[in-house]
């Protein structure tokens, strides 16, 4: 059952002189939801980059099933089936979500090079963002230009275009920031469906969420892996405690 | 993304109509003009596909303008050879392949880097055309005979005859707006427009963005070698000014004073431009000064450009019914 889909092997990013990512060796198991948490500017989000291609390691390498994806580009990463979402709203603000959606599908089309027949003709692709509007709860929404939408519906289209590309293994930084109680309740049930067939890598805040979803967690502080295990293993971590999850607990 | 308005539509029938008219109860200077005109009209469209659906500021666009000029030159005056079905595509295909080779090695660089590499490049061709006798250096090569297309020693359309000329272009200006707008709305087309709006997720989607940037650059060169062909035929002449970095900055003003990002806008920027340029400075010897005032009033006041005006006039004509929305697959 344990076959690992994702395995890193000592990854540092600096920047400059800050150790964003240090030194992380993690693996990433097959079909199970494992969250990173960790404070503000813990290295969660650069961990995100590096797994997805969108900045190159300083050191160490990535491996994906069985293939060493060190330092391949972002596209390539999204062409072998892993799939991200972002933080910060990265969607295409003027057009419509269908559009968002559609883009997003296009991108798994052979041969990249088509001219002439109208890119809403190709079925399958519809059917693909169709498929991604509905499962993200903005089937509603299909129309509207996703600028006029509210923070947290652009946050769902995130989440809608990132599954419209159909990726085996997503990675999630912070999916629920800024959605409303009702939205975030939405997008956990969304994410415990996901997890029937996908495996996930969820950074994310709220701890009700994390708990409600996670199989594994890992812990980082300043860019460096302080724990990993299962839940009852890292809530039961003396480290984690004093570090991170006792004074948020605290917090509540 | 990109999609023929009601207002747009309306303007390119009456653009197509006033053209394809003209000729009938024109009088000769103004069909040359407008020939001109609209050999502008597609040099600047091509231009569009760049700086307003890729995202790409090329300010070294008229070097394929410039290359596919001294084509014909080659063919006409240094072979002389004057079938067009061989010069034309000839012409396109030197200017393609400009394209790509200067674009493969501009697109790795971004905003204002890839302003200047473009125009570098250009400049680089405009000085090897100066400086080469065998290309006639400043004084460029005139020609008598024109390009005519013909098969075998049967020729069927005479470009010296100016209403021929003018008719030709005009079909390429409807057919390159035709190919333009089918374009856009291809897969190619809307991801080079989602390169545009947000290059970052793209890549990020699983798009090769250098791909896609290199085919748009190539295929506004072939286009703009489409128009050089029919400048180059249409004044017998061509000289280094093709290339010059004053053609590349005025192609690029009629796209932002037509509108960029709506394709007939740059057809009425290159009309608007060409027809003032043409009234004032056969009045005036400062007629630039009055452009330049020209220019700096519309990116003033219709930052849009003109066709964003239009658009928006229209809009306010047809409050009523609430602004479209594109819907349905
Ligand atoms: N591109 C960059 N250039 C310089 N420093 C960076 C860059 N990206 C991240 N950092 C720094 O690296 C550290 C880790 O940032 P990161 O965004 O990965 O944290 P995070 O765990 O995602 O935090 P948050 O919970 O606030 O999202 C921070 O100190 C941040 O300022
Ligand atoms: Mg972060």
């Amino acid at each position: 059952m344990s076959e690992i889909i994702l395995k890193t092997q000592n990854l540092s990013r600096h920047f400059g002189a800050l150790m964003a990512v240090d030194d992380v060796t993690l693996s990433f198991e097959r079909g199970l939801v494992h969250a990173v948490l960790g404070p503000n500017g813990a290295g969660k989000t650069t961990l995100i980059n590096l797994l997805s291609g969108e900045i190159p390691p300083s050191s160490g390498s990535i491996h994906f099933k069985d293939q060493n994806i060190t330092g391949l580009p972002a596209n390539q990463i999204s062409q072998l089936g892993i799939g991200r979402s972002f933080q910060k709203t990265n969607i295409f603000p003027i057009f419509t979500c269908f559009e968002n959606c559609r883009l997003a599908a296009q991108s798994r089309m052979k041969g990249s090079f088509r001219f002439f027949r109208s890119a809403r003709s190709y079925k399958q692709i519809n059917a693909l963002a169709e498929k991604g509007l509905e499962m993200c709860g903005l089937a509603n929404r299909r129309d509207t230009i996703a600028q006029a939408m509210s923070y947290g519906e652009q946050r769902q289209l995130e989440i809608g275009m990132m599954l419209s590309t159909e990726p085996e293994l997503l990675l999630l930084d912070e999916p629920l920031a800024g959605m409303g109680a009702e939205e975030s309740l939405k997008v956990i049930e969304l994410l415990k469906r996901l997890a029937k067939d996908h495996t996930l890598i969820l950074i994310e805040h709220d701890m009700d969420a994390v708990f409600a979803v996670a199989d594994r967690l890992a812990v980082m502080v300043n860019g460096r892996l302080l724990e990993t295990g299962t839940v009852g293993e890292v809530r039961a971590s003396k480290a984690v405690q004093e570090a991170y999850l006792g004074s948020d607990e605290e917090g509540h | 993304m990109y999609a023929i308005s009601r207002s747009s539509l309306i303007v390119l029938i009456l653009l197509g109509l006033g053209f394809g008219i003209y000729p009938l109860v024109g009088d000769s200077y103004y069909i040359r003009l407008l020939t001109k005109i609209m050999a502008l009209g597609i040099f600047a469209m091509s231009l569009d596909l760049l700086i307003g659906f890729t995202g790409l500021i090329s300010l070294g666009h008229a070097a394929f303008f410039g290359v596919s000029a001294y084509t014909v030159v080659w063919f006409v005056v240094k072979m002389e050879i004057l079938n067009a079905f061989l010069i034309f595509p000839a012409a396109l295909a030197v200017a393609g392949l400009c394209a790509l080779v200067i674009g493969w090695l501009s697109i790795r660089t971004a905003g204002i880097y890839f302003i200047m590499i473009t125009l570098a490049f250009a400049q680089m061709l405009h000085a090897f055309f100066k400086d080469q006798h065998y290309w006639g250096g400043t004084d460029g090569i005139n020609f008598n005979d024109k390009p005519m297309l013909m098969v075998g020693d049967t020729v069927l359309f005479d470009l010296s005859n100016k209403i021929n000329l003018y008719y030709l272009t005009f079909s390429l200006m409807v057919a390159a707006f035709i190919f333009l707008a089918v374009l856009l709305r291809s897969p190619f087309g809307r991801a080079i427009q989602g390169v545009k709006v947000n290059e970052g997720r793209m890549r990020a989607m699983g798009y090769n963005i250098n791909h896609l940037k290199l085919m748009s650059f190539v295929i506004a060169g072939c286009l703009a070698g489409a128009a050089g062909f029919i400048e180059a035929t249409r004044t017998s002449f061509v000289n280094p000014e093709y290339l010059s970095w004053h053609a590349s900055g005025n192609v690029m003003v009629m796209v932002i004073l037509g509108g960029m990002g709506s394709l007939y806008g740059s057809l009425l920027g290159a009309l608007a431009l060409t027809l003032l340029g043409d009234n004032i400075s056969s009045l005036w010897d400062h007629w630039l000064l009055i452009m330049g005032g020209f220019v700096i009033a519309v990116v003033m006041f219709m930052p849009d450009g003109i066709s964003g005006s239009i658009e928006s006039l229209s809009r306010r004509f047809r409050k009523a019914s609430p602004p479209r929305e594109e819907t349905g697959p």
